[in-house]
């Protein structure tokens, strides 16, 4: 298969079923604010383009802050429970109930606690404690995941612990991290989207907004229109994310 | 002299008796080689003769010192964030040594192993060879009394094994440090050592042992010879006693 067929590949089943979308939708006489065709969809993007940039932009801010506190207090938290086993086992059991209760069930909580004018607050933390998990847990999994040769040429050696954390554990866990951020990052978006749905359209101004006030105003194409840009948020963060973690990578191993 | 020994010692974990009771004097200068089947072991007492692991019971003495022991591991076992030059300086650096001392010290066990020209290379860039060639300059830049081989050959190809024995017996020869290497090719054995160990099947005991004639470092097309074939028939016939006891 040529690189150009590979590369046009995916674009071209999206064009097909965006053609059959908007076939069937003229053909059926199907109700637009049921299913509006892809060409009002694309008719309201274009109507509403820099508002859902805007949007988008707000999301993705809320996201990164969050992402950025996610892991520093991942790491941090991390590093001490790394050093102590003891505080692992102590640790594991919280962080396990808090990573399987679903942030929409703790969004209303963290409102009430952020302030129901400080939508935007709420809105970092929940998509904080979503992120914190794969950072926190790749770090702790990173930690231990030296080479055991490697450590026990650090025992022969007499390294102490400091040489052990800052020349082999730290360093060994890179890759670990890498992987964390990447995930998280995407848990990130996803948390912000879901808060600001809690939060309503009174606090936020980010896509779930969005999709919420049109959705109110039954204006369905605008609705898709939001959700386009979710999505190709979604995409092009994933890609960045994904060449990111790559040339990482190659810098941790040298090729 | 004696440089470590393994005296009655034995080694029990708790899936049951991994080594002993073994006995083993490795005097100063000399290339001893623990040869046996895997499971045998063999790697049990490279621990111990390297300090990394109590005996159960039993005694082990060293005379070397910190830093004056060298472990070469089956892989190469580097750094992969690490420069060929960091990774060699590894055991300097954490001995406190200068930056620029052991990076130029690390340059010059590159040197010795033949790696002049690659010291800013990455693990990932070097060939399997290479990589081994690394752990062998990072072992050697301590300039250790004991070097402790476990199965530092196993994962490569026959030329490359070959010319790699014949690095650190020329490599010998130049500080002549003990060397205790672990292999389970009998041919390596008799090729690389002056005395040649063979253990039972697990857990490990002396089946017998082989003094090996012949001048270290070996002279060229020493394989073809009489003496070196009738020394591998010995100790395979002493190894295939030992696996059946």
């Amino acid at each position: 298969m040529s690189r150009v067929a590979r590369l046009l590949a995916p674009f071209a089943l999206i064009a097909l079923l965006l053609a059959a979308w908007e076939i069937a939708c003229r053909v059926l006489h199907v109700a637009p604010y049921f299913l509006p065709p892809p060409s009002a969809i694309a008719q309201a993007l274009a109507a509403d383009w820099a508002g859902l940039l805007a949007s988008a932009w707000n999301t993705l801010s809320m996201a990164l802050i969050a992402l950025v506190v996610a892991s520093l207090v991942a790491q941090a938290l991390a590093l001490v429970v790394g050093l102590s086993p003891i505080l692992e086992r102590a640790v594991r059991p919280l962080a396990v109930v808090l990573q399987v209760t679903p942030v929409v069930a703790i969004a209303p909580l963290v409102l009430i606690w952020a302030g129901l004018d400080h939508a935007g607050r709420a809105i970092i933390a929940l998509a904080a404690v979503v992120a914190f998990f794969p950072i926190f847990s790749g770090a702790v999994t990173g930690l231990k995941a030296a080479d055991p040769d490697l450590e026990r040429l650090f025992d022969l050696y007499g390294a102490t612990r400091l040489q052990r954390l800052t020349r082999l554990r730290l360093p060994s866990a890179v890759p670990y991290l890498l992987e964390g951020h990447k995930v998280a990052a995407g848990l990130a978006v996803i948390g912000a989207v879901v808060a600001e749905f809690v939060a309503g359209s009174g606090g936020a101004q980010g896509l779930a907004w969005r999709i919420l006030e049109a959705g109110n105003r039954l204006q369905t194409a605008r609705m898709f229109a939001a959700l386009a840009v979710l999505g190709l948020l979604g995409a092009v963060l994933h890609a960045v994310l994904d060449a990111g973690e790559k040339a990482g990578l190659r810098w941790w191993r040298g090729r | 002299m004696t440089v470590a020994a393994l005296r009655n010692v034995e080694v029990d974990y708790p899936r049951g008796r991994a080594l002993g009771p073994f006995t083993l004097e490795i005097g100063a200068g000399e290339i001893v080689a623990l040869v046996g089947a895997s499971g045998c072991g063999k790697s049990t007492a490279m621990r111990l003769l390297a300090g990394l692991e109590p005996p159960t019971r039993g005694e082990v003495a060293r005379t070397p010192g910190r830093g004056e022991t060298a472990v070469v591991f089956q892989a190469p076992t580097l750094a992969p964030w690490l420069s060929a030059r960091a990774n060699a300086a590894l055991p300097l650096e954490l001995a406190g040594v200068a930056h620029a001392k052991a990076a130029g010290r690390a340059d010059a066990a590159l040197a010795r192993v033949g790696l002049a020209g690659a010291e800013a290379a990455r693990p990932a860039q070097l060939s399997g060879g290479m990589a081994m060639r690394v752990s062998l300059a990072r072992a050697l830049v301590t300039g250790p009394k004991l070097l402790l081989l476990d199965e530092p050959f196993a994962a490569l190809d026959e030329i490359t094994r070959r010319a790699l024995a014949d690095d650190v017996l020329s490599l010998w020869a130049e500080t002549r440090p003990a060397i205790v290497f672990v292999t389970h090719n009998v041919e390596e054995a008799v090729y690389m050592a002056s005395r040649v160990v063979v253990m039972t099947k697990g857990p490990g005991r002396v089946a017998g042992e082989v003094a090996v004639d012949g001048a270290l470092p070996r002279p060229e097309h020493f394989r073809t010879t009489a003496t070196f074939r009738a020394q591998v028939e010995a100790v395979s016939a002493m190894l295939a006693k030992g696996m059946a006891a």
